[in-house]
């Protein structure tokens, strides 16, 4: 066990942790926020991606002990400061990208990776970089659409492509 | 801005699905995510390492010293039944040492956290005595191996007669695969004792009613004890309808045992290897068609992998065969279904109930006729399509509603099919390595459940005294929108915006004896029966408020937001708060159950289906013939879901149907290793398509035009299923693109599904 000290959320939390406390598990159990989902445990489904540093990361395959000092944003803290729907979270609610929902917070967080780095992506670019993330429900179209309309792109010409 | 003459989310509104919000934000609740009580344990279920024999010994010794463990479970401890076969068949034991199949489950261990539980699992000591197993129909039957259960024979005129002298007679074979149902959210169920018998579990299920029957048998109590809940499944189709009880029987013995809450959830590899799939087929059969392309007699018989035990085998085969006549008049038919045991997981219900295995069947005999006669498929289809005086079903329905004809004819202008088509022969003609193929298909699907008694829902109502609604109804939420659909209902028929509505989680103590959610049946149902509630209200507010103003019935009208009694406008809430004042029930339970159907199984006879829903898709795709590699360039949907009662809700049912079984034909592939272990546990090695392997240009429509001709809920058409065997024209073009390297002489006789290998297979034989 060892004390390990994060910002989750824009707020410091601190917990004991085994070595061996996958960062799903740090953040679903220890902090409660079970918006995080887990998919298949073993880094395959994209439903527990979290942004670290800014960068995505399936939490179900990070250590939480290796993670002191690290900036983790959740699905949790996507959010508008106001509290209203962030532009990413709008944007799947608006073109109906989800279904079940279990993958929507994986989508989410790797769209705000995807989209921090490469602001106007391509449909082609979108539909590579979220080949990490599992969806049995919606064939993609509308989460693709989201991801258009999140980047402020016309998601209207998509379909015709 | 809201528009003062209507309500916000009526019923054919686009609205959102109505957990959108929590979607986004992370706030839905899935079972996992329930605030675990105080002491909460966890099991793990320990699985049997052979695909056939016998435990001779087992060994649990060094499983009881681990580390955290609290409890172990075998057969002993089952103070009911052990048994939840769901047809009562009493063939499915919750743990046994008879082993049936590599995963079987032997024994549960309890124990303080998840990972102990996993752990102190792997330390279990089995001895065998093995015997020889059969993974396959193949081995199966040359095994002599049993039906799991009785088989079904559809027949009508003479089939055998009619082909031996029909003009053109084919006999073939076709092999279809199963599929994983890779639901994203795998299977969990949180069981908590309460006080004397009673029971409690949290469950992603799409069957509360039956998880509650399975826990109260297993744990010997009756139903009234057991209370099985359900808010929303992270995706089930099909999955999690008789396949988590397991899981729900587990927990909760687990729970009477240790007297404490207890949670399971196996991991991904082991909920693979434990739960059942969607059956595959080997089919036969024999056909026969005249110069023209009418087809004069079909024979068929339909082998499915069905696994240990008979779980839902038995309807699934029979919706086989009610489906292997797709859209096309037989006028000389027999079929016969053949559910084979096998030592693997006992397959299960999976969207389309084992019809899109038949309806590929009637697909691959019309790709038989168009090559031997040289033909364009289209044309053979039409040619067969029902029509009047040929629209009897080999099950004896009568196929009323002939708008397929229609829905193909708009599809073939909008998608361009004839040109296109030209397009893709004379590129092929170039003869290169990349070849072309296109195909237009069609889509019948007979809607109801087949088991009769099934086919009843029931909701609960309440308006509250502020004018607010909560409702409830037996239907489960897995993603599709029924809950958004239902709560449409109810707001158009009580006239207030739809977020006046609570909807509220599945629970056997709100709705009892309710049917699973499944057959595309969910809306049809629930909607119906939340109606039936509205109205029942409704009457009661009406006779108020007639006797209250003094006008006559037909004066009280409600109107959006408020209701109009004689002269006078009352706000809703007001109307409310003075039919309370009033002393008037604003509670009731609904309920509905479809007219007209009735199965005579043992006959072959019957009208088992309330309608049918309808669609048509044309796929173009290439294919590289040096690796077999598959890429599908365009796709045209054309999709009957009567009036809608949300097309945005509909269109995404269909997208994501399509490219699940796009999936299941061209890249899903399950493999049994010769000593019976699942080899494909894991997205790792079972491969469902990612957002790159979508078509390229993807047109997906509903026909507006369409208004179901029975009275179903606004005269709408179920959609779960039907569009799940639109992506046969994905398969079927893919064989095209195959049969031009032998210049479409000869049928491709594809298999599904058609992986690189597979296509490289059949690229290879035809070149001969
Ligand atoms: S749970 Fe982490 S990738 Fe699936
Ligand atoms: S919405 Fe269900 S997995 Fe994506």
């Amino acid at each position: 066990m060892g004390k390990v000290t994060m910002t989750v959320n824009g707020r410091a939390r601190s917990a004991e942790v085994e070595g061996r406390t996958l960062l799903s598990s740090f953040l679903r159990d220890g902090l409660e926020l079970t918006g995080t989902h887990v998919g298949c445990d073993t880094s395959q489904c994209g439903a527990c991606v979290v942004l670290v540093n800014g960068q995505a990361v399936k939490s179900c395959t990070a250590f939480a002990a290796d993670l002191d000092g690290a900036e983790v944003t959740t699905v949790e803290g996507m959010a508008n400061p106001d509290g209203s729907l962030g532009r990413i979270q709008q944007a799947f609610q608006d073109y109906h990208g989800l279904q079940c929902g279990y993958c929507t917070p994986g989508m989410v967080m790797s769209t705000a990776a995807l989209l921090a780095e490469n602001p106007k992506p391509t449909e082609e670019e979108v539909r590579h970089y979220l080949e990490g993330n599992i969806c049995r429900c919606t064939g993609y179209q509308n989460i693709v659409r989201a991801v258009m309309a999140a980047s402020g792109q016309d998601v209207g010409a998509l379909a015709a492509e | 801005m809201k528009d003062e003459g209507r309500i916000t989310g009526a019923a054919h509104d686009s609205v959102i699905h109505d957990s959108a919000i929590k979607h986004v934000t992370g706030r839905a609740e899935y079972t996992d995510d329930i605030t675990e009580p105080v002491g909460c344990l966890h099991a793990y279920i320990g699985t049997a390492t052979v695909a056939k024999g016998r435990v001779t010994a087992l060994d649990l010794s060094a499983v009881r010293a681990a580390p955290g463990v609290v409890a172990v479970l075998t057969e002993e401890d089952i103070p009911g039944h052990n048994d939840i076969s769901p047809t009562g068949l009493n063939d499915e034991p919750i743990f046994t040492r008879d082993v049936q199949f590599h995963g079987q489950p032997l024994f549960a261990v309890v124990a303080e956290s998840r990972d102990m539980a996993r752990r102190a699992c792997t330390l279990a000591k089995v001895s065998y005595d093995r015997a020889d197993h059969a993974t396959d129909i193949d081995a199966a039957e040359a095994a002599g191996y049993p039906d799991v259960t009785a088989p079904l024979t559809l027949a009508r005129g003479d089939a055998a007669r009619a082909l031996a002298k029909a003009q053109h007679r084919i006999q073939g074979r076709m092999r279809v695969g199963g599929q994983d149902h890779m639901y994203l959210e795998g299977q969990i169920a949180l069981a908590i004792p309460g006080e004397d018998d009673e029971m409690t579990v949290f469950a992603s299920t799409q069957h509360p009613s039956e998880a509650q029957h399975m826990v109260a048998h297993a744990l010997g109590v009756p139903a009234n004890a057991v209370v099985v809940n359900v808010r929303r499944m992270g995706g089930g189709f099909g999955g999690k309808e008789t396949q988590m009880n397991l899981f729900c029987t587990v927990a909760a013995l687990a729970a009477r045992a240790t007297g404490r809450a207890v949670k399971l959830r196996p991991d991904r590899d082991q909920d693979m290897e434990i739960t059942g799939k969607r059956h595959d087929f080997r089919i036969d059969y024999d056909l026969g068609f005249d110069d023209s392309g009418r087809i004069l007699a079909v024979d068929g018989l339909f082998a499915a992998r069905c696994g240990w035990s008979a779980d839902l085998s038995g309807p699934v085969t029979d919706r086989a065969l009610f489906h292997a006549d797709n859209a096309y008049f037989y006028p000389d038919v027999r079929l016969r279904s053949r559910p084979i045991q096998t030592n693997t997981v006992s397959n299960t219900a999976f969207r389309g109930f084992g019809g899109p295995q038949g309806l590929i069947a009637a697909e691959r005999m019309i790709e038989e006729i168009a090559y031997k006669l040289g033909r364009d498929p289209l044309e053979v289809r039409r040619a067969n399509f029902y029509r009047e005086g040929a629209d009897v079903t080999p099950y004896h329905q009568q196929v009323t509603d002939n708008i397929l004809t229609r829905l193909v004819d708009e599809l073939e202008v909008s998608s361009d099919y004839q040109a296109r088509r030209k397009k893709v022969l004379d590129f092929n003609a170039k003869g290169g390595v990349i070849r072309k193929g296109i195909a237009l298909t069609p889509v019948k699907f007979g809607i109801s459940f087949t088991a009769t008694w099934y086919n009843q829902a029931g909701a609960l109502l309440h308006v509250y005294s502020d004018g607010s609604i909560h409702l409830n109804h037996g239907g489960t939420e897995m993603g599709q929108g029924l809950f958004t659909k239902v709560a449409q209902v109810v707001a158009e028929a009580f006239q207030v915006d739809l977020s006046r509505i609570k909807i509220t989680k599945t629970t056997t103590e709100k709705v009892p004896n309710t049917s699973a959610t499944a057959a595309s049946s969910g809306s049809d149902l629930n909607g119906m029966a939340a109606l039936n509630a509205a109205e029942q209200i409704k009457a009661r507010l009406v006779a108020f408020a007639a006797e209250k103003w003094g006008v006559a019935e037909d004066a009280v009208q409600f109107l959006p937001g408020r209701v109009a009694v004689g002269a006078d406008i009352v706000p809703w809430d007001d109307f409310i708060k003075s039919a309370y004042m009033a002393r008037v029930q604003l509670s009731a339970a609904g309920f509905y159950k479809t007219p007209e159907i009735h199965w005579d199984r043992a006959k072959g006879q019957g009208r088992p289906f309330y309608y049918y829903a309808y669609g048509a898709a044309c796929s173009e795709v290439s294919i590289d013939t040096l690796t077999g590699e598959t890429r599908v360039d365009r796709v045209d949907v054309l999709h009957d879901v009567g009036r809608s009662l949300n097309p945005a809700l509909d269109l995404g049912q269909v997208e994501g149907a399509f490219v699940q079984g796009m999936g299941w034909l061209t890249s899903e592939e399950l493999v049994w290793d010769d000593a019976g272990r699942l080899r494909t546990h894991a997205p790792s090695t079972y491969k469902i398509p990612l957002a790159s392997d979508r078509p390229r240009i993807f047109n997906v429509a509903l026909a507006e035009w369409s208004v179901n001709p029975e009275r179903t809920i606004k005269r709408s058409k179920a959609v779960g299923e039907p569009p799940f065997m639109l992506p046969v024209s994905v398969f079927e073009a893919i064989g095209m693109a195959v049969a031009s390297v032998a210049d479409y002489r000869e049928c491709p006789r594809l298999d599904a599904p058609a992986t690189p290998e597979r296509v490289l297979m059949a690229v290879e034989r035809l070149r001969g």
